[in-house]
């Protein structure tokens, strides 16, 4: 019963990463396989069920022993009985052997044309970081090169290969509603292919546990109609909007005065640390820290007054500052779109 | 009896083993968030003028980055980050001097280094004040005293993340600091 109710009860959660709603072939095909091996494994499970609840309660009934018999008699062997029983349970054998095949046959299908080697469409660069995503979106053309993190726009109906790549521990990418999971591993490259077919915001997560804040790795993946996607990868080539304010440019200046620096960049102006997210178009995405708050002017400042208390062991240090320099650092932040 | 005794000795042990680990590994889950400069006064030479030696005060607050296996191995990590190896190589030295002998043209207390990352030194040695915030230099100062040997080898780096330019920090024999090495080498040299 508990089984059975528990897909409509997942289905029936608003949360958005939903494994059995599928939106991409990929994890429909995972999703087809799922439930045929549910279906075809539950009835048989159904008819052993009957057949012994028949053999239990309406069965041939033993006759009592014979006087005189010796209990081995109750043994002895009926010819007949004997024979139909060897082909019963030849034929239960056979099928039995045959629902495995089949049943092996199908996963097989269905992981080799999941892990088929294909290279085309748009190709994107992930890195898993204690305990953020990084993204280069890859191009012949060098000025074509985008970089950002934690937000994966991708156009719909067209083939996206995912290069996935770790830099300290095992992470693994697991979008619910797109694709399976797929691990990322220091050393070595591994290659996820989505396809997506709705227009969409979808969520993922770390699905490897990865250390203290292994649950605050999530990442989002827009799908958008090809046309808004060359639009946001443009917007996303350019260099970082210049401050536009008296309060943005102090900002600015303390961002570039500060640690802040050491770690993160923002393209046009003189931050260019590597260690941490990309910062040029920080206020474009939705999310903050991997998923972890909304993007808000509040939640950028409540971040970085105190990164611990949002993700506590984080790899952003606590910075002090000057009272006057939290809010327009936040405010320059939040204004580069 | 005797084997009632033994278990005893056992938990005993797996306790003791236990706590030691737990401390080795403290770290702070959410460090004070009004993180500010330690004062420390420290000298760079045992030379002073008049009989005193000179005054060093320190906050004391370096023996606790110098037993934690976490603070060393974000200093270690930090080190990298921040581009300490562009001139210092792996710790033995570029255009900046070697860090993993026993020689200290500043001193090589805990406090003397955290000096010398904080104000940088005139021959080349950036200033990182308020580019590397407080707690990190002292993590990453402790990280450079594992390179010579003079943190404890159960609490200094045991293995690098890529790969190995030299033995791990807790396989590297202590070579006590003697200052002023390259200013005034020692007879012995
Ligand atoms: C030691 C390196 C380091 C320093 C110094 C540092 N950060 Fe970070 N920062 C990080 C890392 C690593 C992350 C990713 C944290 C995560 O999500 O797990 C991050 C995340 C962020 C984010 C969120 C980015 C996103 O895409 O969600 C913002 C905003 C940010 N930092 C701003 C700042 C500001 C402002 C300063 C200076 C006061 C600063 N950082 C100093 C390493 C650093
Ligand atoms: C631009 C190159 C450069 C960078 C980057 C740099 N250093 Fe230095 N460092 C030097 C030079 C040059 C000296 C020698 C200064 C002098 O003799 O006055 C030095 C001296 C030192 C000393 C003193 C050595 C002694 O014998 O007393 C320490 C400790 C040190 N650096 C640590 C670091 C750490 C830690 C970092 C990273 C945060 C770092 N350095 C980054 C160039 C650099
Ligand atoms: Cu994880």
């Amino acid at each position: 019963m508990v089984a059975l109710s528990l897909p409509s009860v997942l289905t029936g959660c608003e949360r958005w990463p939903d494994a059995l709603d599928p939106k991409a072939p990929e994890a429909h095909d995972i999703a087809w396989l799922i439930w045929t091996f549910t279906g075809l494994l539950g009835a048989i499970w159904l008819a052993v069920v009957i057949a012994m609840l028949i053999a239990i309660r309406g069965g041939r009934r033993v006759a009592p022993p014979a006087a005189g018999a010796t209990p081995l008699d109750a043994l002895a062997l009926h010819p007949a009985g004997e024979r139909s029983r060897t082909v019963i349970v030849g034929v239960l054998g056979g099928l039995t052997a045959l629902t495995v095949l089949v049943l092996t046959g199908l996963s097989y299908a269905t992981q080799r044309s999941l892990f088929a080697p294909r290279q085309e469409g748009l190709s994107i660069l992930v890195t898993g970081k204690q305990w953020w995503w990084e993204l280069q979106y890859e191009d012949a053309d060098p000025s074509r090169i985008v970089e950002t993190a934690n937000e994966i726009h991708v156009p719909v109906n067209v083939p996206v290969t995912l290069k996935l790549e770790a830099s300290d521990v095992i992470h693994s990418l697991w979008v619910p509603r797109l694709m399976g999971k797929e691990d990322l591993i220091p050393g070595r490259q591994n290659v996820k292919r989505v396809f997506v077919t709705q227009p969409g915001v979808y969520r993922g997560q770390c699905a490897e546990f990865c250390g203290q804040q292994h649950a605050h790795m999530g990442l989002l993946i827009v799908a958008e109609p090809m046309a808004d996607f060359e639009r946001w990868r443009d917007r996303q080539r350019a260099e970082a909007a210049s401050p536009s304010s008296d309060e943005q440019q102090a900002g600015h200046d303390a961002f570039l005065k500060r640690s802040c620096v050491m770690c993160h960049q923002i393209r046009g102006t003189d931050a260019g640390g590597r260690s941490g997210p990309d910062l040029t178009h920080v206020g474009s995405r939705m999310t903050l820290a991997a998923g972890t708050l909304p993007l808000t002017r509040g939640s950028l400042a409540a971040w970085i007054v105190d990164p611990h208390g949002v993700k506590p062991g984080v790899d952003m240090p606590l910075t002090k500052l000057e009272p006057d320099e939290l809010n327009a650092i936040a405010a320059y932040l939040e204004s580069l779109k | 009896m005797c084997s009632g005794s033994l278990k005893a000795l056992m938990a005993a042990c797996a306790m003791g083993a236990l706590l030691g680990a737990c401390q080795r590994e403290e770290r702070d889950q959410r460090p004070s968030p009004v993180a500010s400069e330690t004062r420390e006064q420290v000298a760079l030479t045992t030379n002073s003028a008049g009989p005193s030696p000179p005054e060093i005060r320190v906050s004391g607050k370096g023996a606790k980055y110098e037993a934690s296996a976490y603070d060393q191995s974000q200093g270690k990590k930090y080190y990298a980050w921040f581009n300490c190896n562009g001139c210092h190589s792996n710790g033995g030295g570029g255009s900046g001097p070697p860090l993993m002998d026993d020689r200290w043209i500043y001193g090589g207390s805990i406090e003397n280094i955290v000096q010398t990352i904080r104000e940088g030194r005139p021959n080349g040695m950036p200033s990182f004040r308020g580019k590397i915030p407080d707690e990190q230099i002292w993590q990453i100062a402790a990280y450079v005293r594992s390179m010579s040997g003079n943190t404890s080898s159960d609490s200094a780096p045991q293995r690098n993340d890529s790969m190995h330019p030299h033995p791990s920090e807790s396989r590297t024999p202590p070579s006590p600091p003697v200052n002023g090495g390259t200013v005034a080498p020692s007879p012995s040299r």
